[in-house]
């Protein structure tokens, strides 16, 4: 018999293709999750909308679910309901021990351009706030590129939305 | 048999922005390779997909009302059936009127997407929202590069001078109501708009470009 907890378990294990350590779940993606006879329907909000993991999750989820027996229902939801604030704590964390910088927590009205050149943001690889922007844009859209001066080392910087 | 839920004319509100982030996504794209650094092949080749990402999630909404799909809306039509402003199709190899438009359209796409917002179509207004939250970065960036150029005297007038050549082109991206706060925000008066409706000779050859492949083998699945 499949569960709501039996689903979220199984989705736990479903990767970002682009960041394969962390999961749906860890990104905050999952919105809801119900069970009715055996099917099992998933509302998930895609992160950037230009991402081209969004297909590959989606599938992810909907393979997950047939694994646990039942027949997946998987509803994209466009609207405003995800921000990198969704993203969990045990997500940062995974995003940190991979060499990506968490993102920042969002403030009211969104980043500004004097945010992300302020030293507020911490080097993965060794902790120093002595950091620099590097481009806001990187190699996908989710991710902006710094660079650590005490380290010397660039590093990938998840973007605030 | 029903009506679909919503006019026609409704799912064109749509048509118009997503014909513009697309067609000026590629033309963004084309500076993948050849920007005048590498940061800038990056930044280009990343608001270029953010702008088509922007396009696909409004042409899915469009094409539920329209009863077709995202692909064939971007794809299928022949060049006059797009909606596109003609800002977005003009063919820019020059670094400072790429930035030149690109400063005008973030700044009336921000003043677009604001109105969208408070849009009473639900799924319109969240996705505005959605859509909104991520040009934040790419006016940042447009930003940043208009006050670089402006910051020497030869930038600043091959700057302001594109700006000067665009902005009637600028001014057509917005419905009429909104062209005021345009005005406002880039500090020049108004002037005849390059409309909306009808289309440069520079759209004919991207066109033929970008649906070259889908042209090849209609009704593959790719």
């Amino acid at each position: 018999m499949v569960t709501e907890e039996l689903v979220w378990e199984a989705l736990a294990s479903v990767p970002d293709p682009e960041i394969p350590v962390v999961s749906v779940v860890d990104l905050g993606v999952v919105r809801e999750v119900g069970v009715l006879d055996g099917s099992v329907r998933i509302e998930f909000t895609p992160t950037f909308l230009g991402c081209p993991a969004l297909e590959a999750m989606r599938d992810g989820m909907a393979a997950a679910v047939r694994k646990l027996g039942a027949e997946p229902e998987i509803e994209v939801v466009l609207d405003d309901s995800w921000s990198t604030d969704r993203i969990t704590p045990e997500g940062r964390r995974k995003l940190r021990e991979s060499g990506f910088a968490p993102p920042a927590p969002r403030s009211a009205g969104g980043p500004t351009l004097v945010q992300l050149q302020a030293q507020a943001f911490r080097c993965p690889y060794c902790d120093s706030t002595e950091t620099r922007l590097e481009n806001v844009f990187g190699p996908t859209p989710c991710r902006s590129i710094r660079y650590c001066t005490s380290c010397r080392q660039p590093f990938e910087q998840f973007k605030t939305i | 048999m029903s009506a679909p839920a919503r006019s026609r004319t409704e799912a064109d509100l749509v048509l118009a922005p997503a014909d513009d982030e697309l067609i000026l996504g590629w033309r963004d794209s084309e500076w993948t390779g050849i920007a005048p650094f590498l940061e800038e092949d990056v930044a280009f080749s990343s608001i270029a997909q953010g702008e088509i990402g922007h396009a696909r999630a409004l042409y899915e909404l469009a094409a539920a009302e329209l009863g077709t799909t995202a692909d064939e809306l971007a794809l299928d039509r022949a060049p006059d059936e797009y909606r596109c402003a003609p800002l977005v199709e003009l063919r820019l190899p020059d670094w400072e009127r790429t930035i030149a438009r690109h400063w005008l359209y973030e700044r009336a796409d921000a003043i677009r997407i604001e109105a969208l917002k408070d849009s009473p179509w639900n799924a319109l207004a969240g996705l505005a929202a959605k859509i909104d939250r991520e040009e934040v970065y790419h006016r940042m960036h447009a930003d940043m590069w208009a006050d670089r150029l402006r910051a020497t005297e030869e930038g600043s007038r091959r700057f302001e001078a594109a700006v000067d050549e665009l902005w009637p082109f600028a001014l057509g991206l917005l419905d009429e109501p909104l062209r005021g706060r345009l005005c406002e925000t880039v500090g020049r008066p108004a002037a005849a708009p390059v409309e909306r409706g009808s289309h440069t000779e520079e759209l004919r050859p991207l066109w033929e470009e970008m649906t070259m492949v889908r042209r090849s083998a209609p009704g593959a699945t790719w």
